[in-house]
């Protein structure tokens, strides 16, 4: 199968990368995220939703051509097929499967499987090779019910009505899904955006996913975002944007937050563990179920996940793609 | 156990110290007795259980977990309650957890035999923020930023009651604290503690700011001792029973019956305890060797003898003395111990001087040819204060040793730093060959642990599970307050108290210090 698909996600019959962080001819894209979509590549396949993301972030012209190909649409090219399955993690998010010789090679990209309004559902693909992120790819990573977290966050909204609550979420993705658990639980009142939020929820919306009324931040006074839902990327929590909200909440949706002493770092009052991947026991899930023999495991707790599919009798290597964050602490 | 979970993380969440004091003086004004005061009890460390120790528990989640798996999350975690935890992988248990109190009960007990079973059907059972507070309640170590101090200070709030009048009475009173929360609350009067019953929290020194004090104080007014390198003791001494408490008011006399056994007189002395024969203080990892232990053995107390070196007196006979100046407080003292040889105590002589520049020579001298640590200074007309009071007693610890050292492994930090690669090993030149000298995982700030952590991640040579070899090339300036012998390290020697000065990001490794430099920094005994 390393004929294939080489460690660097390379499928070497179509000359086609999936993923890539350097420019180059053919790309396949398996969502918008930007340590997975980089602009300048020459060819880029991926989803409607995914280049509409794409173009969004780094304008119309940030590839040479698009191929979009929709969900289970399978694209022949010479010897190989490749044909895109929902990955559930954000709007648009694809896994990929590449077809040769009768082997079957799936790339996850990153997926999650618990519902959520804001991204197509995750179809399981059954295959021979099965390359998975690992971002939470170790056993203390057991995500509560999100609708749960929503519930702490109204709790302490209740509990604190003078204070902003700012939520830091990544403005890609968990923004929209955290505006759309909140609409879920009943929360009808405005929600306060950062500006770097914007582009990004109209985006949604115009592509079927009403979020709300929403509100910039900036330009509400400081009485109306008292006991005021306000969304901010992760970076903003800290500096000077936030501390003119009427005494903040930091809040943070993130998978991470299950960590209390990572919460503590970074200063966060309300962690909720809100994920847009898989967490251990989905991963392990995922592994039995998609039947593969060979698992390859990237981004994040390469070890543990590929000691536990040898423990299971797979043959399983960690990728160690160079560039990725380390600590893929970006969602 | 539900309002205490919440209680907790709260408490390790709120980044605001006020409104850490307002959540517990809420939780202690609207919780009933006894569960505040088994509360309280756990929040200021006063509770540990015979039969559950972290080991046991851990004992009891590898039953469940692999144990590799578990060795990865414990390192990505860095707390070992939290990692239990989040990894139990049992949920929906047969009751829900029982109240504080009765939890507590049930814990002390059952039977050792019995403890396994009994702790994981608590995990099951609990839900996920109840497992978190169970596990540190039963491991004792919370690690969630809240000091003993913090909690008496929300007592405080609570019932307007000074602070100083709490600590008064502190150590005299026991948990679950019925007769505090009664007299807080204004329905009875305040307890009555006798002296010999209970620990008196110390006076404690600042170090000196060479720049700035020494213009501003009179020599005149000052008396300087010699600063001892053991661990700072209280001695009670009353009738027909003897107190030996640590300085955060731990009960350590168990563990020294050579010294308890052999005192005499009646009062509350303040002094350094330190092992040596014939009243001969040996380096602090003789002492060591007695420390944190239970009891002693016969053989341990014969190699290395316990003894007190007494610095001040809190109580004469039954009569609190401590609002009497330092000088009258010394000749109280004196006069103790002119009144009976005794052979486990000693009195720790002031040293003469006439200006600052001649204590400074006294100083260095002491540093070179004893390995004195400093000096301390004391105000001759202070009263004896609980606390750190300034302008009363200073330290004046003798210049570091520095040396260049090159990082070797580092491993991931706990607690506030988890998950950062914070724990340093670093090593001198032996030939061409690095040998380890000696660890150490504070002194950066928190900007250059940070580069420190990417370093390390972009260095690594190999990993031995969690402790990863990295290139020889980063020089650290260590500083350490001396070298002694030591038969644990390779290197043959072990740095006291190291600490990061400086990164040397600058220095070539090879450049960095020879082993033989640091042997010559070994006192010659």
């Amino acid at each position: 199968m390393a004929q294939m698909l080489d460690r660097n996600l390379h499928i070497r019959s179509i000359d086609a990368y999936i993923d890539p962080l350097l420019p180059r001819e053919r790309a396949i894209i398996t969502h918008g995220h930007a340590d997975h979509a980089r602009p300048g590549h020459s060819k880029v396949l991926a989803t409607p939703d995914t280049i509409a993301i794409m173009q969004t972030r780094y304008g119309p012209d940030c590839a040479g051509s698009f191929q979009p190909v929709g969900f289970g649409e399978p694209v022949r090219i010479d010897e190989t097929t490749i044909t895109l399955y929902p990955a559930g993690h954000i709007l648009g998010s694809a896994q990929v499967l590449i077809e040769q010789g009768g082997l079957r090679v799936v790339v996850t990209g990153d997926y999650k499987r618990l519902p959520d309004r804001t991204a197509q559902p995750f179809e399981l693909v059954e295959c021979d090779l099965l390359v998975t992120e690992a971002t939470f790819g170790l056993p203390v990573f057991q995500h509560p019910d999100p609708a749960d977290e929503i519930g702490r966050l109204l709790k302490s909204l209740a509990d604190h009505p003078a204070r902003a609550h700012v939520i830091g979420a990544y403005a890609l993705g968990k923004a929209q899904r955290v505006i759309a658990l909140l609409r879920e639980a009943g929360y009808d009142r405005p929600i306060y955006l950062h500006g770097a939020m914007i582009r990004l929820c109209a985006l949604y919306e115009e592509r079927g996913i009403p979020l709300g009324p929403l509100r910039y931040a900036t330009e509400a006074d400081k009485a109306e975002l008292a006991g005021a839902v306000v969304i901010a990327p992760p970076s903003a929590l800290k500096d000077r944007w936030s501390r003119r909200l009427p005494d903040p909440v930091l809040a943070m949706a993130s998978g991470w937050m299950s960590v209390k002493q990572r919460a503590r770092q970074r200063g966060v009052e309300l962690p909720l563990v809100i994920s847009d991947h898989v967490d251990w026991p989905e991963l392990t899930q995922t592994i039995a179920d998609c039947r593969a023999e060979t698992v390859w495991v990237t981004h994040g707790r390469e070890d543990a996940l590929v000691y536990y599919c040898r423990q299971m009798g797979l043959a399983a290597e960690p990728l160690n793609i160079q560039g990725y964050e380390d600590e893929g602490e970006e969602e | 156990m539900k309002r205490f979970a919440q209680l907790l993380e709260t408490l390790a969440l709120t980044p605001s110290r006020n409104r850490k004091i307002e959540a517990l003086a809420e939780y202690f004004a609207t919780t009933p007795d006894p569960d505040r005061g088994y509360a309280l009890a756990v929040l200021t460390g006063a509770l540990s259980f015979a039969h559950i120790k972290p080991a046991r528990l851990k004992e009891v989640v590898l039953a469940e977990v692999d144990p590799h798996l578990f060795a990865l999350s414990y390192d990505y975690v860095g707390d070992l309650g939290e990692t239990i935890a989040l990894i139990w992988p049992h949920t929906g248990g047969t009751r829900a957890l029982p109240a504080l109190s009765d939890l507590i009960e049930l814990l002390n007990t059952t039977a050792k035999s019995d403890v396994a079973a009994l702790i994981t059907e608590l995990l099951t059972s609990a839900a996920i923020n109840e497992r978190w507070a169970l596990v540190k309640l039963a491991t004792g170590g919370l690690r969630i930023g809240i000091s003993e101090r913090l909690a008496k200070t929300a007592l405080a709030e609570m019932s307007g009651i000074d602070l100083k009048e709490i600590e008064e009475i502190w150590h005299g009173i026991k948990m679950p604290y019925g007769a505090l929360f009664s007299w807080l609350e204004g329905k009875s009067p305040k307890p009555d503690i006798h002296h010999t019953a209970r620990f008196h929290p110390l006076m404690l020194s600042n170090p000196i700011d060479e720049e700035r004090d020494f213009d501003l104080l009179d020599p005149a007014d000052f008396a300087a001792e010699w600063k001892w390198d053991g661990i700072r003791v209280q001695l009670i001494l009353g009738a027909g029973e003897v107190s030996l408490f640590s300085r955060t008011g731990e009960d350590i006399g168990a563990a020294f019956p050579d010294v308890t056994g052999s005192v005499f007189g009646r009062g509350v002395l303040d002094g350094e305890l330190l092992v040596g024969h014939a009243l001969v203080p040996a380096p602090f990892n003789a002492l060591q060797q007695r420390l944190n232990r239970k009891t002693a053995t016969e053989r341990l107390m014969a190699e290395h003898p316990g003894f007190i070196r007494v610095y001040d007196m809190l109580f004469d006979g039954d009569a609190d003395i401590r609002a009497l100046p330092w000088s009258e407080r010394r000749q109280r003292l004196e006069h103790f111990f002119a009144s009976g040889a005794q052979t486990r105590l000693d009195l720790s002589e002031t040293i003469p001087f006439a200006d600052w520049a001649q204590l400074g020579a006294i100083r260095r001298r002491g540093a070179d040819e004893n390995g004195h640590e400093g000096v301390m200074i004391k105000l001759r007309s202070a009263p004896y204060v609980p606390g750190r009071p300034k302008g009363n007693w200073y330290k004046w610890k003798r210049d570091p040793n520095l040396v260049d050292a090159v990082l070797m492994y580092a491993q991931r930090g706990h607690g506030k730093r988890s998950s950062y690669y914070s724990d340093f090993t670093f090593g001198a030149w032996r030939g061409t060959e690095l040998v380890p000298i000696g660890k150490a995982y504070f002194g950066f700030t928190d900007a250059e642990l940070r580069q420190l952590d990417k370093w390390v991640r972009t260095h690594t040579i190999q990993s031995f599970g969690p402790v990863r070899e990295v290139e020889k090339s980063l020089v650290f300036e260590v500083a350490f307050d001396s070298a002694q012998l030591s038969t644990r390290h390779k290197s043959g020697v072990a740095l006291r108290f190291p600490r990061i000065n400086r990164i040397r990001w600058d220095k070539p490794a090879g450049e960095a210090a020879q082993l033989a430099e640091v042997e010559a920094l070994i006192p010659a005994t």
